[in-house]
């Protein structure tokens, strides 16, 4: 039983991690109804944004996740204003083909020795590991700054979704862009607010998955985007309590398949999942479904 | 002959009961008019009647027979055929290929041969085209016949909705709203055209309409819904006199005549 | 009897430029290295036809396309290497079994899966395509001679430029076919409006599952021709990236066009192989940044693509 409980506090470490990123991927499809492929790749520049920080600066924790929130939000309010605004019009398949291209270019573009580079780089934890017994299961520091952090940051985003102006403007052109925009909604600063909130949420993930799997690498994003895409279907594309669901069906079936089938398969059970959970309900497990009017 | 024949049909939406118990039917080569408020429910009971909805409850039959729930393939090669409110033409086709795809259901070659490109392709190809544009040219529509739909201006998108529903060979044809967004003069040809096709087609026709000049001109009786059930029925000259109705939709100016 | 005139006149010139192929190859008066590259644009078309048929023609959208390449390849090549020997009519027979076991995969797959809209049937499909690729690793488990994450090896090189050039013109002649003919106006109807589609008497279900098994069979005949051409089939050149590959090709050539996926096909595979060749030893990575830049580029001026409506003479519909 111990065993099966230990799993699941690793299962919500990741999971966490993997809410982190869906929460951009809702967002962003909430809004403009994209999914925007490079989004695992936003995650990817924050975690080397934690490394270099750490590395080279040796700053404290709390600022580096700041650098990680404006690098990322900056990055991805750059990717908005240059690939997907101009599409805005366009047939929704050019958007993603661009999407595509965008997250081609950062993984391989970063990848460049006079960048990044393109080996696994090793990520210096900025502490050191401890660890305490909870009932026979232990718990380390690392989960725990990990579980906070991200529950911070879901309060934060639920405040500013619900309880703020910009929120309910946020709301209102996922509802219907045109009319928010002829109601005074300034669209296009509240798209690029968007894209921001979600990829800071994705750098902040960067970091946190940077520390507790310290390995970096510029294609690190790839799988974890995915997965983190996929846990926002799961939980019903555009629903904010939805994609922080699904992310933690998917961690945890992550990290029981690992435990106990073979981590050979842990990718392939993930999706499994949600084939058959898209079957039952085709809009996700908290979606709602849009009825076309005939 | 009672062609088509519905009872008690219900249909909710979310909170809102947009069928309520409708009651309708059809006889053969009538020309019936449903009018009634926005969002009475005349577009969902065509929706229930032609598969696109299945009813809470309640049941729809032709000739007899029971088509509820039926997908809306079959129920249209039961003979019903319709267009719709908000034009569904195919947008990057040609007129020629909007009308001929309805013709699909009674093609006379299969797949294969029209890979390997056997007579039997040709011919039946031949005899589609020609069909179409008999059809086309009942729409004086011939001439654009190789313009994509969404080039079309508005009033000859309706008339193609028309000919496309025309095409599978209907024994019955729902309108909705065929003289919206029309012009007086427009309206008026359109009346005679109903009309006509009607006679030589020799449809059973149930159409939507807000123009009362059309719905009152061309009619033989009518079905007034309000709030999804059937409010009132009769031959226009009745209708325009029910207090019931006047109260719900025609308003002041129904002495008027429009 | 008129039957089959067309398809002739069709692939006579296909025949010729694979004859004269094979022979140009045969004189080693073509760099061998460019012949297969060659071969490769030429499978790689036939699959592209395939998504373009599922993707362009019917409106499905379905990113798992090469889970379905990846079953074709892995079908002929464990059927030709346990019991084919090099025996030419065999080759074709392990083709056509690789076709026909990506067709009853896709039946399955999309029974469940075609009831789906638009988004959610990408996603359907994209992890239906990761799933294969977890199972492509694993294979070796259940079928030793497949070799799961080590590679499957020892498979004969059968594909010459002849079976190349000749599967793209049937391949060509088959969706161009279709495609102008009642069934091809189908399965743009239901692109268009499915609604109005099943309206006007089209059982959208059945059609749609006729565009995806038909387009997907294109990925396994396609597959198992890659197979016999590279001889080692590895996992990793059945994953997510590959079907994006393909995808990107479709849509820059112009959804529902089939001149365009043609051109887009070539023009990919040689504009990949051409950079390696141009950039200097240690850019070669460079590749991989200046063509996202490209396709980003290319969206941006053109979202419909290349091409629009128009096709080759070749792939037009028959003359009034």
């Amino acid at each position: 039983m111990e065993v099966f409980l230990q799993q699941v506090v690793n299962g919500l470490q990741i999971g966490f991690v993997y809410a982190l990123i869906a929460l951009g991927y809702t967002m962003v499809y909430g809004i403009v109804r994209l999914i925007n492929f490079a989004h695992g790749d936003v995650f990817m520049v924050g975690a080397f944004i934690g490394l270099y920080a750490i590395e080279r600066c040796n700053l404290p924790l709390p600022v580096i996740f700041l650098l990680a929130v404006f690098g990322c939000a900056l990055l991805a309010v750059a990717m908005e204003r240059v690939a997907y605004r101009p599409l805005r019009g366009a047939p929704k398949i050019a958007s993603l083909i661009t999407a595509i291209g965008v997250s081609l270019f950062l993984e391989y573009f970063t990848a460049l020795r006079q960048v990044f580079g393109p080996n696994f780089y090793s990520f210096p934890r900025p502490f050191a590991v401890s660890s305490w017994e909870v009932r026979n299961i232990s718990l380390t520091n690392i989960q725990a700054i990990i579980f906070f952090v991200t529950i911070f940051c879901l309060g934060l985003l639920q405040f500013i979704v619900h309880r703020t102006r910009l929120g309910r403007a946020m709301r209102a052109v996922s509802y219907d862009h045109v009319t928010a925009g002829l109601m005074g909604v300034n669209v296009d600063l509240v798209i690029s607010l968007t894209f921001g909130l979600g990829a800071a949420l994705a750098g902040v993930g960067g970091v946190l998955y940077g520390i507790a799997y310290p390995q970096v690498n510029t294609f690190m994003g790839v799988m974890p985007g995915l997965k983190a895409f996929t846990a926002a279907v799961l939980g019903g594309i555009g629903s904010i309590p939805g994609a922080v669901l699904g992310a933690l069906i998917m961690g945890q079936s992550e990290t029981l398949t690992s435990a106990y089938l073979s981590s050979t398969y842990r990718d392939g059970i993930a999706f499994l999942i949600l084939i058959l959970v898209l079957l039952l309900r085709p809009t996700g497990i908290l979606g709602t479904s849009r009825t076309e009017k005939v | 002959m009672i062609l088509l024949e519905a009872h008690g049909l219900a249909k909710r939406f979310g909170g809102i009961n947009a069928l309520n118990g409708v009651d309708l039917h059809l006889r053969e080569g009538e020309l019936v008019g449903m009018i009634g408020p926005n969002g009475s429910g005349k577009t969902t009971l065509f929706n229930v009647i032609t598969g696109i909805y299945r009813p809470d409850r309640g049941s729809v039959a032709v000739e007899g027979k029971p088509i509820t729930g039926l997908p809306p393939h079959r129920i249209s090669r039961l003979g019903i055929a319709r267009t719709f409110q908000n034009i569904r033409l195919f947008k990057n086709l040609s007129v020629m290929d909007n009308v001929g795809t309805a013709c699909h259901s009674h093609v006379r070659y299969g797949p294969v041969s029209a890979v390997c490109r056997a007579e039997r392709f040709y011919e039946g190809e031949r005899e589609l085209r020609d069909k179409v544009l008999d059809l086309l040219s009942l729409f004086s529509l011939q001439d654009r016949r190789g313009e994509l739909a969404k080039n079309l201006p508005y009033g000859d998108q309706r008339r193609l909705e028309i000919a496309r529903a025309l095409a599978s060979e209907p024994k019955i044809l729902l309108l909705d709203e065929p003289a919206a967004g029309m012009n007086p003069s427009e309206v008026g040809k359109l009346m005679e055209f109903i009309l006509e096709i009607r006679d030589r087609h020799r449809l059973t026709i149930l159409l939507i309409e807000h123009q009362m000049r059309l719905v009152m001109g061309i009619c033989e009786r009518l079905v007034v819904m309000d709030f999804g059930e059937v409010i009132a029925r009769g031959t226009p000259q009745e209708i325009r006199s029910d207090p019931r109705v006047i109260e719900a939709y025609l308003g002041q100016d129904s002495s008027k005549g429009n | 009897m008129k039957a089959l005139l067309q398809p002739a006149r069709f692939l006579a010139p296909f025949a010729v430029a694979a004859a004269s192929g094979t022979f140009l190859a045969a004189a080693g008066a073509v760099n061998p290295y460019w012949i297969q590259i060659f071969q490769l644009a030429c499978i790689t078309a036939v699959s592209a036809l395939g998504l373009n048929v599922i993707y362009g023609f019917t409106g499905l959208f379905s990113l798992g396309h090469a889970a379905f390449y990846g079953i074709g390849a892995y079908t002929a090549a464990f059927l030709m290497k346990s019991y084919g020997g090099d025996s030419q009519l065999f080759f074709l027979a392990s083709l056509l079994a690789g076709g026909a076991g990506a067709a009853l995969v896709a039946w399955l797959v999309g029974l469940p899966a075609l009831r789906l809209t638009s988004d959610y049937l990408g996603i359907a499909t994209l992890g239906f395509g990761i799933i294969m690729k977890v199972l492509f690793d694993n294979a070796d488990s259940f079928l030793p001679q497949l070799g799961g994450a080590r590679g499957m090896t020892g498979i004969a090189k059968m594909t010459g430029f002849a079976w190349a050039v000749m599967f793209l013109g049937v391949s060509l002649l088959a969706v161009r076919n279709l495609i102008h003919s009642s069934y091809g106006r189908a399965l743009l109807s239901i692109r268009e409006d499915e609604v109005a589609a099943g309206s006007m008497g089209i059982d959208t279900f059945r059609y749609k599952m006729a565009g995806f098994v038909i387009g997907c069979s294109f990925a396994g005949l396609a597959g198992g021709l890659y197979a016999h051409l590279y001889v080692f089939l590895h996992p990793s050149n059945f994953d997510f990236f590959k079907s994006v590959d393909v995808l990107i090709i479709v849509v820059l050539g112009g959804l529902g066009n089939m001149s365009g996926t043609l051109i887009a096909s070539f023009g990919w595979i040689f504009l990949l192989e051409g950079l390696r060749v141009i950039l200097p030893p240690g850019y070669i990575e460079l590749r991989w940044v200046l063509i996202p830049v490209l396709l980003i580029v290319t969206m941006l001026q053109r979202p419909q693509g290349l091409f629009g409506i128009r096709e080759f003479p070749l792939l037009r519909g028959d003359p009034e």
